[in-house]
């Protein structure tokens, strides 16, 4: 389990480099946001592989307000810069 | 042993976290990408945290990796909801063959 943590790691790390393709490409913000959701869920995944890691307590932590965060960027982005209909 | 049995967890949430990249890359409209996304969020994560739970030193921390991936699960969920929503409210509409 040990030798495998890094690699996962990794591997999740280059999963986003291939998927900037996507925030380049667009065509909607709506698109360029689901990216940025990946990147707080593999955020998420990254903290918790390297908290088991390198045994330090309060990076679940961290991972848990990137978690909480990435929600709150969604709802503000539906909200603010992308309304809906008009009967919001 | 539970070493194999997490280290596979931790291998099939990796896939699945590669499908979702993929399917975000290859998939035609929001919709579809919407669909792939929630599958690295709920289940790449879920098998991800699955596999560290099993190998953690406490219940109290396994407890917490399973509530932080609750949380995830909440929000992807109903992040889904409300960008599809706001998608069909702008008028597009979901590709078809």
């Amino acid at each position: 389990m040990d030798s495998i943590i890094w690699p996962v790691t990794l591997f999740l790390l280059i999963n986003l480099l291939a998927g900037l393709w996507r925030a380049l490409r667009g065509p909607t913000a709506a698109d360029r946001l689901l990216l940025s959701q990946l990147f707080g869920t593999t955020a998420v995944a990254v903290l918790l592989l390297q908290a088991w890691q390198v045994g330090l307590e309060s990076l679940r932590d961290v991972a848990l307000v990137f978690a909480l965060l990435s929600a709150i960027t969604a709802v503000a982005f539906v909200r603010r810069t992308w309304p809906g209909g008009a009967d919001d | 042993m539970i070493d194999i049995v997490s280290s596979t967890f931790l291998l099939a949430g990796a896939a699945f976290f590669f499908f979702g990249t993929v399917g975000l890359l290859r998939f035609p409209d929001v919709f579809a990408r919407l669909h792939a996304l929630t599958k690295a969020d709920n289940v790449g994560l879920g098998l991800i945290v699955i596999g560290l739970a099993l190998e953690s030193a406490s219940p109290a921390v396994a407890a917490k990796l399973l509530l932080i991936w609750l949380l995830v699960l909440l929000a992807s969920a109903s992040v889904a909801h409300l960008i599809a929503r706001a998608a069909l409210r702008r008028g597009m509409r979901p590709w078809q063959q």
